[in-house]
C-alpha cells in the first residue's frame, strides 16, 4: 500500500516534472526577454549621460549637445518639412483611379503613426507605416512608391505629423516575432563593411563623441522622429535612407528600402525606444 | 559633451558624413613629381577613402578633428618599435577586439606600400 502510493507520487512527479521541462518550451513568455532588453538599452543611455531627460532622445543628437540644440531650435521654426506635410497630405487624400484613397486604408484619419511597426502574425513579418503605405496603394491598383524619399516619404511625413505624441509600444508575442527581432537586434550589433564598425560601436559606444564634425547621436530615440528633412539631402527621406547612408559610409553592402534587413533592424530600434513618443518630422542637418 | 559654437557651425557647413570635411584637407590627388614618403603618407591619412584618420583622432594641423581615439602624437616616443605601430594600424582589433578603428591593412583599406608611407608620416608627429 505505501509502496503503492509512493510509486503514485513518483509517477506523478514525474508528469509533473515532464510538465514543467516541456511547457516553457511553448510559453516563453518573449515579451519579458525583449523587456529586459529594453531595460539594459534605455539603462545604458542613462548612466551614460545622467542629465538627458528620457523624453529628450526623441531629438536625437541635439539631446546631448546643447549649442546643436539651440540652432536646431531656431530651423525648427520655419520647420524645413512644412510643404513636404502639406504635399503628403495632399497624397493622402488625393482619390485613386478606383475612386478610393490612401485615406481610406487608415483609421482615425490617418493618424496611426503608434501602431507601426507591427509584426503580422498571419503573415509572420514586420509590417512598417512605409509598408502599410505601398500596400495600400497595391491593394487598389496603384504603383507603389519607388525608394527612400519623394511620395512615400511625404505622405510618411503628413501620417507622423498628425499622430505626433503617440506613444512608442512595440510589443513582440511569439517566436516568429522574438526571430525578426533577435535579427535586427544582430544586425544592430554587427560589424560590417569594408571598415568593420557595427551601429552600436557608434550610436552606443561613441554616442556623443565627435566623428570629425558630426556629433554621434544615440540609438535611443533613432526611429521616434522620422522621416527626416536632412539639409544634407537637400529633401526629405525616411528611416530606411538613413540606414542606407550609414551602411553605405562603412562600405557596407545597403538594402532596398522595406528590405527584410532594415524592417528587422527598425522592429528592434523602435523596440528599444518603447516608452518615448513619436515626434516626426524633424529637420537635421 | 559639450562641442564649440565654432565646431558645430562648421559641422552645419560642412554636412560631412563619414568625414566628408576632409576634402578641404585632403592632398590633390596626382601628386607632384618630387614628394617625400612622409608627404604621400600625410595625404593617405587625409584621403577620406583611405585612413581619414582625422575622423577619429586629433592629428597634426587638421581641422576639426574627431574624438573617439586619443591624439596622434609624440609617435617616435611612443612607439619605438615600427612593427608595433604597423600592426595597430593594419588591424586595431589584434589588440582591442572590439576596437572601432578600421582594419586599414587586413581589409584592404589602403595598400601595404601606403600603410609604410602613412608610417613614414605618422614619425613625424
Ligand atoms: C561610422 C559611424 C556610423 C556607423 C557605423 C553608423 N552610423 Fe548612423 N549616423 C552616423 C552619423 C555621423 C550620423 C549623423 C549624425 C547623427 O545624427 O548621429 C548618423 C545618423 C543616424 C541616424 C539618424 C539620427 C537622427 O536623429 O536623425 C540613424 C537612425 C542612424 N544613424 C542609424 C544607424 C544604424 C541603424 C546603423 C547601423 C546599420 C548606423 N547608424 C551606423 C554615423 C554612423
Ligand atoms: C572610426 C574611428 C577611428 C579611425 C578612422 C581611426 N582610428 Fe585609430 N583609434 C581609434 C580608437 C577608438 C582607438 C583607441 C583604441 C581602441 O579602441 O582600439 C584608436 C587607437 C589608435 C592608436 C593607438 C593609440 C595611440 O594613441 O597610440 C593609433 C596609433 C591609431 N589609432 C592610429 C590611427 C591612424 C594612423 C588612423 C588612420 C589611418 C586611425 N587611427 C584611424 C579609432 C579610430
Amino acid at each position: 500500500m505505501k509502496k503503492t502510493i509512493q510509486r503514485r507520487l513518483l509517477t506523478g512527479a514525474l508528469v509533473l516534472m515532464t510538465a514543467l521541462v516541456t511547457k516553457p518550451a511553448h510559453a516563453v513568455n518573449y515579451q519579458a526577454l525583449v523587456d529586459a532588453d529594453v531595460k539594459k538599452f534605455q539603462g545604458y543611455f542613462r548612466k551614460e549621460f545622467p542629465d538627458v531627460k528620457f523624453e529628450d532622445y526623441g531629438d536625437g543628437v541635439y539631446a546631448l549637445d546643447e549649442d546643436a540644440r539651440k540652432q536646431w531650435k531656431e530651423m525648427e521654426e520655419f520647420p524645413p518639412y512644412e510643404l513636404d506635410v502639406e504635399a503628403g497630405k495632399a497624397l493622402f487624400n488625393k482619390p485613386f483611379a478606383n475612386g478610393k484613397s490612401l485615406a481610406s486604408c487608415f483609421p482615425n484619419g490617418g493618424a496611426v503613426r503608434g501602431n507601426y511597426p507591427y509584426f503580422d502574425e498571419k503573415r509572420k513579418q514586420v509590417v512598417t507605416l512605409e509598408m502599410a503605405i505601398n500596400e495600400c496603394r497595391v491593394a487598389n491598383g496603384e504603383k507603389p512608391y519607388p525608394g527612400f524619399k519623394g511620395d512615400l516619404a511625404k505622405v510618411s511625413a503628413y501620417m507622423a505629423y498628425i499622430s505626433r505624441g503617440q506613444k512608442i509600444d512595440v510589443k513582440v508575442k511569439s517566436a516568429a516575432a522574438y526571430k525578426a527581432y533577435m535579427k535586427g537586434k544582430a544586425f544592430f550589433y554587427g560589424k560590417r563593411g569594408q571598415l568593420n564598425m557595427s551601429c552600436s560601436g557608434c550610436h552606443m559606444e561613441y554616442a556623443g563623441r565627435h566623428l570629425r564634425a558630426e556629433i554621434m547621436s544615440p540609438a535611443l530615440g533613432h526611429t521616434t522622429h522620422f522621416p527626416v528633412f536632412r539639409s544634407k539631402w537637400g529633401e526629405i527621406g525616411t528611416l530606411h535612407k538613413r540606414y542606407e547612408g550609414c551602411n553605405d559610409n562603412i562600405g557596407a553592402k545597403p538594402f532596398e528600402e522595406q528590405s527584410e534587413e532594415y524592417r528587422d533592424l527598425e522592429f528592434f530600434q523602435t523596440i528599444m525606444s518603447n516608452g518615448l513618443k513619436f515626434n516626426g518630422p524633424a529637420a537635421r542637418k | 559633451m559639450k562641442s564649440s559654437g565654432i565646431i558645430a557651425a562648421a559641422a552645419i557647413l560642412m554636412l560631412p558624413s563619414l568625414g566628408v570635411a576632409a576634402d578641404q584637407s585632403a592632398a590633390p590627388k596626382a601628386a607632384p613629381a618630387v614628394v617625400s614618403p612622409a608627404a604621400k603618407g600625410k595625404a593617405v591619412a587625409n584621403d577620406r577613402n583611405k585612413g581619414n584618420c582625422l575622423a577619429c583622432h586629433m592629428m597634426d594641423d587638421g581641422e576639426f578633428p574627431g574624438n573617439f581615439g586619443p591624439p596622434l602624437s609624440q609617435m617616435k616616443e611612443r612607439y619605438p618599435d615600427r612593427a608595433v605601430l604597423r600592426k595597430q594600424i593594419w588591424d586595431a582589433t589584434v589588440k582591442n577586439p572590439t576596437s572601432i578603428m578600421p582594419p586599414f591593412g587586413k581589409h584592404g583599406i589602403m595598400s601595404e606600400s601606403e600603410l609604410d608611407q602613412l608610417l613614414d608620416y605618422l614619425y613625424t608627429l
